[in-house]
């Protein structure tokens, strides 16, 4: 099985699109695309899960690598773990549920298909990339859809949004640069199975850390470079709400765990600056949330808050805390784009998405009020949805940390659930629950595509909710060769 | 007879043949101004192709002169740039009464670079400099019904005037205090002392003057915004090339003694270049001052690969002339046809272009994003290679700071793009007719931005036959 594919597909899919006419071919080629992604993923995971059961113990899979440029010593290296494994399911499932969500996009749909299919290209190549330097490119290639489909299709203030955006994720990716630079100057590759094996130099390790994890941080929306996420998320269309909060805040995360395991001892040393950040952004992004009225910066501010678990996870640095890390990171990223596409079909519907404007739309739409309760309470993480399952383990993991003040951290991450709740409830009970307006009594439920991507996402959350036990299979054995690998570094020193 | 010199000179030979050619069909019977352009087109892409057969190493006329793969290569990708440039100024030149005139200029100009980049003594290097300059002001002059033109020559005129005078009086110090002006002999007796010291900061501020580095720029968007627009790309895309290609022959080949003092003052010239022109271009409206700044500041990154000093910081210049080559041009492409069937020239007339224009919205977009350095665009793995150059020498201020300026360039970049795609315009620019020849250079850019960049062969090749110090 050649990953080549996962770029491949979204590639031919976009030059289709452009060859494609009308709305109807191009939705259609579009759908497929994803689809035929969405079905090479499921197959990866039955084929990874039977390799592993085999007994092939290897740490990356369908390794491949091939010379790129000879004179540079770069390589385009992909291979995929499980954890990478779990970002490309992950992505997959957004894609085809964010495709669906954008059926009726009749605005330049052309160009709006082709951007999206271009940012899922990013996000593939970025998981599967072994090499630092694919790794950076196609970070850098899921940037500029990002600005286009923000500023072109997007609502509000769309330009000076899409601008923010663009410039903070481009200021985070020459922060990456720096940092990948400083790494590759003092093992000469861009490898990071070679690089993990010989290792990077302390000193170095520890000037070039902060460069990199903060680069990635921009993407992940760590306090305080989160302040894209909020108008980049709620200017954006539907579609691409989704993608932003599901798929590529989640290259920030997945960048910031690789960096961590490539760089342990830095990784020790700056973890308490990590864990302050990551609490900081888990806390002020509750309460900030508490502050909105607008339904889609209500889920912006709060992605904030469940991003910064991903960051305090990883900062941890224990086996169970990067277990919830990725978790979370799934987890997220199914449940802020079922929260998006439930705000983006209300917001069809009733074209405002001000909670005080809303009211009783169980009665009218039944349907998507169901989905919205089900993101929301994912959200506030119930028992039974992913959310808890994700949550529980980072505590848990942080917990196992024994000094007081990672203790305190903990304590005050796990009090910001209170809040969660608070703002969950009372956007749930003003806009879904009580009397319903006359003029939105009359609109009508769910199409069949909107109801297919609900479905679709709603089945992921609950397969993480009800039977964790199949995504840490999945992921485990991955963290736990990180995180034995990391500590083999540490007691070597 | 020795054949070999007809091989080693044949791209400086084809090249004056033109031009006498070019004299000829002037002497000649009239005839349409389409028929003419068809035909300089089409002996230009000969000329192309006489330079791509082979390549010999070899000296002439006494060491004065030398070719190798590396020089037939850069003499290869300026051609390349002249006939990208004749093709695009179709539109522009159909209409002009003085066609000849004009290529008459611009390629006397490349003939001088050309003698430029192969000179291996000082003389031959300040006689190929000034032949490529004097012509360039004249051409500079070629709207001779707009005032802002002629003022453009004069200025191009007397700072290359004054930049020249300056190189001289360099190049007379080190003859002084050397002996001799060859670039074999010059290293042995270069020992570093003030006298020689002063002379090569005389020489670089001559370069820089060319290159337009900061503090030596002052004369660049004035002139890029009075001239023609195929005189604009000429200026700021090929004799650009050819002064970087003949520095960095310089800086690696005779100046080796003194590398740690160029090495500091090419740093300094850098970050003041990307930091001025990054700020610059930030205020810029109309569209030729604009890529007037913005290609300061890259000529500020490829002063980082040069300082690199290494076979990689070679390479990593010449892959990115190559691809300035092709974004800038598709950029100066898109806008050349814009002004010359419309007249508009500022950014803000670019407004709702895409509404009226898709494909030109898209090929000056991936233009811009090529220059500003985004991926899959060529200008990502160019720039990115120039700071991988300049990194090896272990001064990471130098890279922070320049891809804290990527951003600031990303920046004015997308104030274009957002221009184009999002802004609201009640009138904008009509759609345009662009003539096939123009069509056809747009789309040799944009596949040259998109395959040079992915296509590794480009930079392995280039880095096989480029040299460190």
């Amino acid at each position: 099985m050649n990953l080549t594919l996962l770029i491949l597909i979204p590639l031919v899919t976009a030059v289709l699109i452009l060859l494609a006419k009308g709305l109807q071919q191009i939705r259609v080629i579009g759908l497929a695309g994803a689809v035929v992604q969405l079905g090479i993923a499921g197959w990866l995971l039955k084929s990874f899960l039977d390799q592993r059961a085999a007994g092939n113990n290897t740490t990356y899979l369908f390794e491949s690598n091939t010379t790129w440029f000879k004179a540079l010593n770069i390589h385009y290296h992909i291979g995929i773990d499980g954890i990478a494994l779990a970002m490309i399911l992950l992505t997959s499932i957004i894609v085809v549920a964010g495709i669906l969500v954008s059926w009726s996009m009749e605005k330049l749909s052309k160009e709006y298909f082709f951007l999206l299919v271009l940012l899922s290209m990013g996000a593939y190549g970025f998981f599967i990339s072994l090499d630092l330097f694919t790794l950076f490119f196609f970070l850098e290639v899921a940037v500029i859809p990002k600005f286009l489909l923000i500023g072109i299709w997007g609502s509000g203030d769309k330009t000076k949004s899409a601008m923010k955006l663009a410039l903070m994720l481009m200021a985070g990716s020459a922060l990456v640069m720096v940092g990948l630079f400083g790494i590759y100057y003092n093992t000469h590759t861009f490898d990071m199975v070679q690089i993990t094996q010989q290792g990077i130099p302390a000193g170095v390790q520890k000037f070039f850390f902060p460069f990199a994890f903060l680069g990635f941080g921009v993407f992940a929306a760590l306090f305080p470079f989160h302040t894209w996420v909020p108008d980049g998320h709620a200017s954006a269309p539907t579609a691409a709400s989704m993608f932003l909060a599901g798929i590529s805040m989640k290259l920030g995360g997945y960048g910031c765990l690789r960096i961590a395991a490539l760089m342990p001892d830095a990784a020790h040393n700056y973890s308490w600056i990590i864990i302050t950040l990551a609490t900081i952004a888990i806390i002020y992004g509750a309460f900030a949330t508490m502050m909105q009225t607008d339904l889609k910066y209500i889920n912006a501010y709060s992605s904030i808050s469940h991003c910064g678990f991903v960051i305090l996870g990883i900062g941890m640095l224990n086996k169970t805390s990067m277990n919830g890390a990725v978790i979370q990171m799934v987890s997220h990223g199914l449940m802020t784009a079922l929260f998006f596409a439930a705000i983006g079909m209300i917001y069809s519907r009733t074209h405002t998405r001000m909670v005080a404007q809303l009211g009783g739309l169980l009665k009218a739409m039944p349907f998507i009020s169901t989905v919205f309760v089900i993101a929301g309470l994912c959200s506030l993480g119930l028992p039974g949805f992913s959310g808890f399952v994700a949550e529980m383990t980072v505590f848990m993991g942080s917990w196992q940390n024994p000094e007081s003040a990672y203790r305190f951290a903990t304590i005050l991450s796990g009090a910001s659930i209170v809040v969660t709740a608070v703002y969950i409830l009372r956007a749930t009970g003003r806009a879904i629950m009580g009397p319903i307006s006359d003029e939105h009594a009359l609109l009508g439920d769910a199409t069949w595509n909107e109801k297919l991507a609900a479905v679709l996402l709603i089945a992921g959350i609950l397969v993480i909710g009800l039977a964790p036990f199949l995504i840490n299979h999945l992921i485990m054995p991955s963290t736990d060769a990180i995180m034995t690998q990391m500590g083999k570094v540490m007691l070597s020193k | 007879m020795n054949y070999n010199i007809l091989i080693q000179l044949r791209q400086e030979l084809a090249l004056t043949v033109l031009i006498f050619l070019l004299l000829f069909i002037k002497l000649g019977k009239e005839r349409s101004n389409e028929s003419i352009l068809n035909f300089i087109n089409l002996i230009l892409l000969i000329n192309l192709g006489a330079g791509l057969c082979c390549h010999e190493t070899g000296e002439l006329f006494n060491g004065m002169f030398n070719t190798n793969a590396l020089i037939v290569f850069e003499k290869n990708l300026l051609n390349l740039a002249a006939l990208i440039i004749s093709m695009q100024s179709y539109a522009w030149l159909k209409n002009s009464k003085n066609i000849i005139e004009f290529y008459l200029l611009t390629l006397t100009s490349l003939l001088g670079m050309f003698f430029m980049i192969s000179s291996n003594n000082l003389l031959m290097f300040y006689l190929g400099l000034e032949m490529s300059t004097i012509p360039l002001a004249a051409a500079a002059n070629f709207d001779l019904t707009k005032r802002k033109s002629s003022e453009a020559a004069m200025k191009l005129i007397l700072s290359s005037a004054f930049s020249s005078g300056i190189l001289l009086l360099g190049i007379s110090f080190l003859y002084g205090t050397t002996g001799t002006l060859s670039f074999s002999i010059l290293p042995a007796f270069l020992n570093g002392n003030p006298l020689q010291l002063f002379a090569f900061i005389l020489l670089i501020a001559g370069f820089a003057f060319k290159i337009s580095a900061v503090p030596f720029h002052l004369w660049t968007a004035d002139v890029y915004e009075g001239s023609p627009v195929a005189v604009t790309s000429f200026l700021s895309v090929i004799s650009k090339a050819a002064v970087l290609f003949t520095l960095v022959n310089i800086l690696y080949k005779v100046f080796t003694p003194i590398a740690n003092t160029w090495y500091l003052i090419l740093i300094l010239l850098a970050a003041a270049t990307i930091l001025i022109g990054n700020l610059f271009a930030i205020r810029q409206d109309n569209f030729k001052r604009f890529l007037a700044f913005s290609s300061i500041a890259q000529v500020g990154f490829i002063l980082i690969g040069i300082s690199g000093s290494s076979q990689a910081g070679s390479a990593s210049l010449i892959y990115f002339v190559l691809i300035y080559i092709f974004s800038n041009l598709a950029a100066f492409g898109v806008v050349s046809v814009v002004s010359a069937l419309t007249g508009k020239e500022n950014i803000s007339d670019f407004k709702g272009f895409y509404k009226t224009n898709p494909i030109l919205s898209w090929i000056l977009t991936i233009a811009l994003f090529s220059l500003a350095g985004v991926p899959p665009t060529a200008g990502f793995f160019g720039k990115l290679f120039l700071m991988m150059a300049g990194a090896s020498k272990g001064n990471y201020g130098i890279i922070i700071f320049a891809a804290l300026n990527m951003v600031i360039s990303f920046y004015y970049y997308l104030r274009v793009v957002k221009a184009i795609f999002m802004d609201e315009n009640p009138n904008p620019i009509e759609k345009i007719a662009v003539p096939t020849v123009s069509k056809i250079a747009m789309y040799i850019c944009v596949v040259g931005v998109i395959v040079t960049g992915l296509a590794s062969v480009v930079y392995d090749y280039i880095y096989a036959i480029s040299f460190g110090l």
